[in-house]
């Protein structure tokens, strides 16, 4: 696969993608052994506990969006400022310091697993903590490259070209890479750390990431339909205002039961019940402009991915969200599969479809190809089944854990009191176990989706190339 | 043509409003954040000092509030033997840091978050699972060192897998638990049935 013609930024974004791609397949794999371990609970049992099958499952999620993202802002890093990136040989050191580190964290979780109650676990094995597991060593890595790759961003517009997009894509990773500190300190009051818990993950996931898709949602748009950029800049803005109206306060939906006091019921359910507003403006935004321009764009199956990406938000993160965020509901589904779900097609449908995208928009040029369309693509049956697949298994699971849930809070939580009796009486119930049995079949179906996606990624208008390069060779 | 466009869907309009309306949302958060930390600090109300593990733990139903609500009884120290608060803190850090480095939300919800595999441990030390109050110190024991033997799966199949916990540090996890559900979590879990208390 050769390069040359992909400019500095692009070509880092590049190796930054295949890492993406080759921990979303790792997702999925835990995810399946997982899935297994529900139905067969002595599956690996003392080799691979289901803790790190979790655990594993849950972080190269969280990493190979982390890669997705900056890979995309690399993407779009020197078209967007106008000039070349300011530290190319920096950013690629970063690269291989990030990916080293992420090797390491996730050998030591398969191999080393857990250690012993003191520091040393925290800083070298396992905090312990659900999606920030990585030790203490590899946050302060992780930290160090997110500034490397922050510098690159600022410094690079600095240099060449302040846009729209690129001011809220600066500020939004200061904040996103702020936050993360919130989660670097050990308190053995467990009411402290999952205060500060919540501002890592709920103003990552529900504000700072949703903002950063915000900002590809607006560059995707101008580049696969050619919607004008005051257009997209005015509507990026209008999602800011929104997304951050909302969500930094919808944190309260959090602080129900942990400890902290009764008025965050009221602050919780009132502002993570705004949650989706935002939500529905993307929809209309990117439904509105592939309307008017009748879905012609240069890239179908980028273009096709949005459109996913904006129904998947609204309905991932928002419907389903908001169906139990308000306090009264929540005190029944708050820690069951309602959450699992909820968490399935909020992170596919906000984060997985956008990143999706982004690669697809990064093979066409790879490829060196004017558009991605039937002239180019034949019938594109790879990224049209992929894209059926993928989106079919992560809704079929959505359903199926919802079920288990459903089942859970009533089983569970209205009638068995809570307990651990009362636990194990709904995990036995058939409506329970046949709703794990779905999830599993759909999970299939996601890693049918997944094995299509690779291999149309890894070929997509490679042939044509070809047949295109013999009809200019026989023309001349 | 930008005379034409109202101020309402202008860009600069927006801008100025999406700078604003995160400022000023986050200041909101930071002075909720410095209201709320006090009221979470170890020894408040809410969150009861270390040493509560010294004294007998209950979750009723409080009519005011409408919800069950943790009680804190006379003395009934953990294993038999009054800590200083000290002491008290030792132990339960302890009993943290070994929760986080067997990643036990791996599989367990704590106060709700981690994952659902396995019960809740917000209220473990008061579950009916631990037969009487008599039993129970010692039943916590056998079955965190040696989870195998003593499982407690309800039909399920689904057992605890063996973390290598000594009886040591079973006693420290011990201890986090007890103090964990002296929590005032708002009325979460609900309608629990509490040991001792079924019926």
């Amino acid at each position: 696969m050769s390069l040359a013609h992909l400019n500095g930024g692009q070509q880092l974004a590049v190796k930054y993608y295949i890492v993406a791609v080759v921990l979303f397949v790792a997702q999925i794999l835990f995810g399946l052994l997982s899935g297994i371990q529900y139905l067969e609970p002595d599956f690996l049992q003392g080799l691979l506990n289901f803790n790190i099958t979790r655990t594993v499952h849950i972080n190269a999620m969280i990493v190979w969006m982390l890669y997705g993202f900056i890979g995309s802002v690399y993407w779009l890093l020197e078209e967007e400022s106008e000039t070349e990136i300011v530290g190319l040989k920096l950013g690629n050191l970063g690269f291989w310091v990030l990916t080293s580190a992420v090797t390491v964290v996730v050998l030591v979780f398969l191999f080393i697993q857990t250690g012993p109650g003191d520091d040393f676990t925290r800083w070298f094995i396992n905090e312990g903590r659900e999606y920030i597991e990585a030790p203490r060593w590899a946050d302060i890595g992780i930290v160090i490259c997110m500034l490397i790759f922050f510098y690159n961003v600022a410094a690079t517009f600095s240099k060449g070209k302040w846009s729209g997009i690129a001011g809220v894509l600066t500020l939004d990773l200061v904040a996103l890479a702020g936050i993360y500190l919130a989660g670097m300190f050990y308190t053995t009051n467990i009411s402290v750390d999952q205060y500060w818990w919540w501002w890592v993950i709920h103003l990552w996931v529900e504000a700072t990431w949703e903002v950063l898709v915000g900002c590809l949602m607006a560059w995707g748009l101008m580049k696969t339909l050619g919607v004008s950029r005051k257009i997209v800049t005015t509507w990026l803005y209008i999602e800011v205002a929104l997304m951050f109206g909302s969500g930094i306060l919808g944190i309260g939906h959090h602080y129900f039961w942990i400890g902290t006091p009764e008025y965050w019921f009221s602050i919780g359910g009132l502002f993570s019940a705004l949650e989706p507003v935002p939500l529905v403006a993307m929809v209309v935004h990117a439904v509105y402009d592939s309307g008017v321009r009748h879905s012609k764009g240069n890239n179908n199956p980028a273009l096709a991915w949005l459109i996913a990406h904006a129904f998947g938000n609204f309905f991932g993160a928002g419907v389903w969200g908001f169906m139990h965020t308000l306090p009264q509901i929540n005190l029944f589904t708050h820690g069951t599969q309602w959450s699992a779900s909820h968490g399935h097609l909020a992170f596919f449908g906000a984060y997985a479809t956008i990143i999706i995208a982004m690669f697809y928009i990064a093979a066409q040029y790879v490829r060196g190809q004017s558009s991605f369309g039937p002239a180019t693509l034949g019938s594109g049956w790879k990224w049209k089944w992929a894209l059926g697949l993928l989106n079919l298994g992560v809704v079929g699971m959505t359903v199926a854990l919802l079920i288990s849930g459903y089942e859970q809070s009533f089983i569970e939580r209205a009638v068995g009191g809570s307990t651990w009796m009362g636990y194990f009486a709904a995990q036995i119930h058939p409506w329970f176990i046949q709703g794990m049995e779905w999830r599993m079949v759909f999970g299939l179906v996601t890693t049918a989706g997944i094995v299509l996606l690779v291999w149309d990624l890894l070929t997509i208008g490679k042939s044509r190339v070809v047949e295109q390069s013999r009809v200019t060779q026989t023309v001349s | 043509m930008s005379s034409n466009i109202p101020w309402w869907s202008s860009e600069t309009f927006w801008k100025k409003t999406a700078i604003w309306v995160t400022g000023f949302m986050f200041l909101v958060l930071i002075a909720l954040t410095v209201d709320t930390l006090p009221q979470i600090s170890v020894g408040s109300e809410r969150v009861p000092a270390y040493s509560v593990i010294n004294k007998h733990i209950s979750y009723e139903f409080n009519d005011e509030r409408n919800f069950q609500v943790p009680v804190i009884g006379g003395d009934d120290p953990l294993f038999g033997k009054m800590l200083s608060e000290e002491e008290a803190e030792a132990l339960v850090t302890h009993g943290k840091k070994i929760t986080q480095g067997r990643n036990c939300m791996g599989c367990h919800t704590l106060l709700g978050n981690g994952s659902y595999f396995a019960p809740d441990l917000t209220k473990a030390w008061l579950d009916p699972a631990w037969s009487s109050e008599g039993e129970r110190e010692q039943m916590m024991i056998d079955f965190l060192m040696h989870p195998q033997d003593n499982a407690r799966s309800f039909g399920s199949g689904r057992t605890m897998p063996d973390l290598n916990i000594s009886e040591e540090e079973a006693r420290a996890v011990i201890a986090f638990l007890k103090w964990m559900s002296s929590i005032d979590t708002n009325g979460f879990p609900y309608s629990f049935t509490v040991i001792d208390k079924e019926g």
